[in-house]
């Protein structure tokens, strides 16, 4: 096992800044009215650095520097705008270590998890959508002999993003990608709970793009966001979040009449078939591990497998089996390699967590391991620790149907395939699901009949780039993580052409 | 009906703070990832409900005007057996909810209604 120290003390990868200021028009600038908020990790619960508290001005000014580097930017070729994107990703790659123990610090995660996912993924990404708008192509509708349609996908201008604070930087990747690649200049808002590891990696690349193309102003939702999403000045904006926010953000762009891109969450359903457990081999084990992905990064993840369905054949062992394996998850510093669970992002998040094994409690569901904060003691006890927990419960139960977004997974079981279906579909949302079964036409037909953008078949938790992310119902409104994100940074210009000398014949 | 949603003296004192800033205050009530299963507070009619909405009630606080608190009539559909109190805990962040600045945020505690 090994610790990395804490940023900041003697042999740590990466230190902080004291504090960081707004990223406008290409340098750090402070905040027009001055104001700075603390900034914590949630690993000791501890302010390690002091953060711009963002307002309209500031969006203001950023979008000024949006504006004036717009057009330029929007002109580049996409082989120079391939090339920024590919050395955005190699410098990265290159300080890799540095940006995933920031990340860690930052939202409480465990290091296992920034070095070998977030981190590389984020890489990954970028290369993905460098490859991909070098080899977009428009249009030609040939209308008659002499006359063709021709189709052009050109940037939209300067659009927002607002970050969510569960995968600080590889979301804001997923979202910052397609956006240059296309050809737009953006003003991006960080989640206030995870403001500051985006500007350790910005200041690694800031170099590469040119001024104005990237502005990123931190601050509060109400402060900064809103100034922002509501701003007459984008033409799109994108958020990950939840569904109140998402609907008020789709009002203020109905006042504008711009389009939104909104990635919501869920209440993801697991299905474990009877035959999952024919064999106890390699399969069967993947299987278990496929439950115990409810903890991966503490359960803060919009695609959690926080349902878990099990057929009434295998119910009692295969479940017997899951709760030892999610016992086995090992809770710890989250800078330690060995660790697979760490803190919870903030105190709000951990308090809304165990008012939910209150409300499960109280409805009658059985816990099965887990259901308490954790004290990991010394300076982890001012962290937000949550013991990886396991429900037993009924699918009508609230601890079923709300995401609570923390390591807690609510299981039942199910009687046959159709009583599958109905379970996993009686949720407002429909983001992913995962079905397990050794039978290639369980997995088909359950996977298409599942109301859910990603169903996970044999596997869970895997995001390449390349593989569309979005979600049904009310988990949102378009597709991430795949080169369709770029028609949603794009406008298409069509030029009529006629070819013919000769009078259309009206007038 | 019943009563369905409720506060704690904190949160009364809060949105007694909050409404001195913002003037009359609602809640929507959010489902989802992030910052979701949380109450939402925005100034009064920032937020515009509408037919799938439900109001489940009026939250009197001494001194201010009652804060109407809503939620989606599908999500209700979810939560109606349960009785809803508004608290206030330490912490960051909340979406565009109005209290995020002061270090605090809003939280939802239940007990069962038939209870």
């Amino acid at each position: 096992m090994a610790r990395y120290a804490a940023p900041g003390d003697a042999g740590s990868v990466v230190s902080f800044r004291s504090r960081y200021d707004h990223f406008i028009g290409g340098e750090y600038v402070a905040p027009k009215r001055g104001q700075y908020f603390e900034n914590s990790t949630p690993v000791t619960g501890q302010t390690f650095t002091e953060v711009a508290r963002g307002t309209a001005e500031d969006v203001e000014a950023a979008l000024d520097a949006a504006h004036a580097a717009a057009p330029d930017w929007g002109r580049t070729s996409a082989t120079e705008r391939a090339n920024i994107l590919n050395k955005m990703a190699d410098r990265i790659e290159a300080n890799l270590e540095k940006i995933a123990i920031a990340e860690s610090w930052e939202n409480g995660k465990a290091c296992r998890e920034t070095l070998a996912a977030d981190i590389p993924l984020a890489i990954d990404h970028l290369r993905y959508f460098a490859g991909a708008i070098r080899a977009q192509e428009g249009g030609i509708s040939q209308i008659d002999d002499n006359t063709v349609a021709y189709h052009f996908h050109e940037p939209l201008g300067v659009v927002g993003q607002i970050i969510p604070w569960n995968f600080p930087i590889l979301m804001a990747i997923w979202k910052l990608a397609p956006a240059l690649a296309a050809g737009n200049a953006i003003v991006l808002k960080p989640a206030e709970q995870t403001p500051a590891s985006i500007h350790v990696l910005l200041e690694l690349v800031a170099d590469l793009l040119p001024a104005g193309v990237l502005n990123v102003v931190n601050g509060f939702g109400v402060e900064a966001g809103k100034p922002l999403a509501q701003n007459k000045r984008i033409r799109k904006i994108a958020f990950t979040g939840e569904t109140t926010t998402g609907r008020l953000i789709m009002q203020y762009a109905s006042e504008n009449l711009i389009p939104v891109t909104l990635e919501l969450g869920g209440k993801s359903p697991n299905i474990f078939f009877d035959d999952v457990a024919a064999q106890q081999d390699a399969f069967y084990d993947k299987a278990l591990e496929g439950f115990a992905m409810f903890a991966l990064n503490q359960g803060e993840v919009c695609t959690c497998p926080s349902r878990a369905l099990i057929q009434g054949g295998i119910y009692d062992d295969f479940l017997a089996q899951a709760v030892k394996r999610t016992e086995q998850i090992k809770q710890g510093h989250p800078l330690d390699t060995e660790t697979m669970i760490g803190a919870q992002a903030s105190n709000d998040q951990l308090e809304k967590i165990l008012s939910y094994i209150d409300i499960g409690r109280q409805e009658g569901a059985r816990i099965l391991t887990g259901g308490e904060r954790a004290d990991l003691g010394g300076e982890l006890s001012g962290g937000y620790y949550m013991q990886p927990t396991v429900f037993e419960g009924d699918n009508s139960m609230r601890i079923f149907q709300e995401e609570i977004f923390g390591p807690v997974v609510s299981v039942t079981r199910f009687a046959d395939y159709d009583d599958a279906m109905k379970i996993a579909n009686d949720t407002l949302y429909g983001l992913a699901a995962a079905v397990w079964s050794r039978d290639g036409n369980i997995t088909y037909r359950a996977g298409r009949e599942i109301q859910a953008g990603r169903v996970f078949v044999n596997n869970y938790h895997t995001y390449p780039a390349h593989a569309a992310f979005g979600g049904y119902k009310q988990s949102g409104i378009g597709r991430e993580n795949h080169k369709m994100m770029l028609d949603h940074y794009q406008n298409t210009k069509n030029l009529m052409v006629s070819y013919s000398p000769d009078a259309q014949g009206f007038f | 009906m019943a009563e369905r949603v409720a506060l704690t003296p904190a949160a009364a004192e809060l949105l007694r703070k909050l409404t001195a800033v913002h003037g009359p205050l609602m809640f929507h009530q959010s489902g989802g990832c992030c910052d979701g299963s949380s109450p939402m507070c925005y100034p009064a009619g920032e937020f515009r409900t509408g037919d799938s909405d439900v109001h489940l009630g009026d939250l009197e606080v001494e001194g201010i005007d009652p804060v109407p608190f809503w939620m989606s009539a599908a999500q209700f559909e979810y939560w109606k057996h349960t009785h809803l109190t508004v608290d206030v805990v330490p912490g960051r962040g909340s979406g565009f909810s109005v209290e995020a600045p002061e270090g605090v945020r809003f939280l939802i505690r239940s007990r069962l209604l038939r209870n």
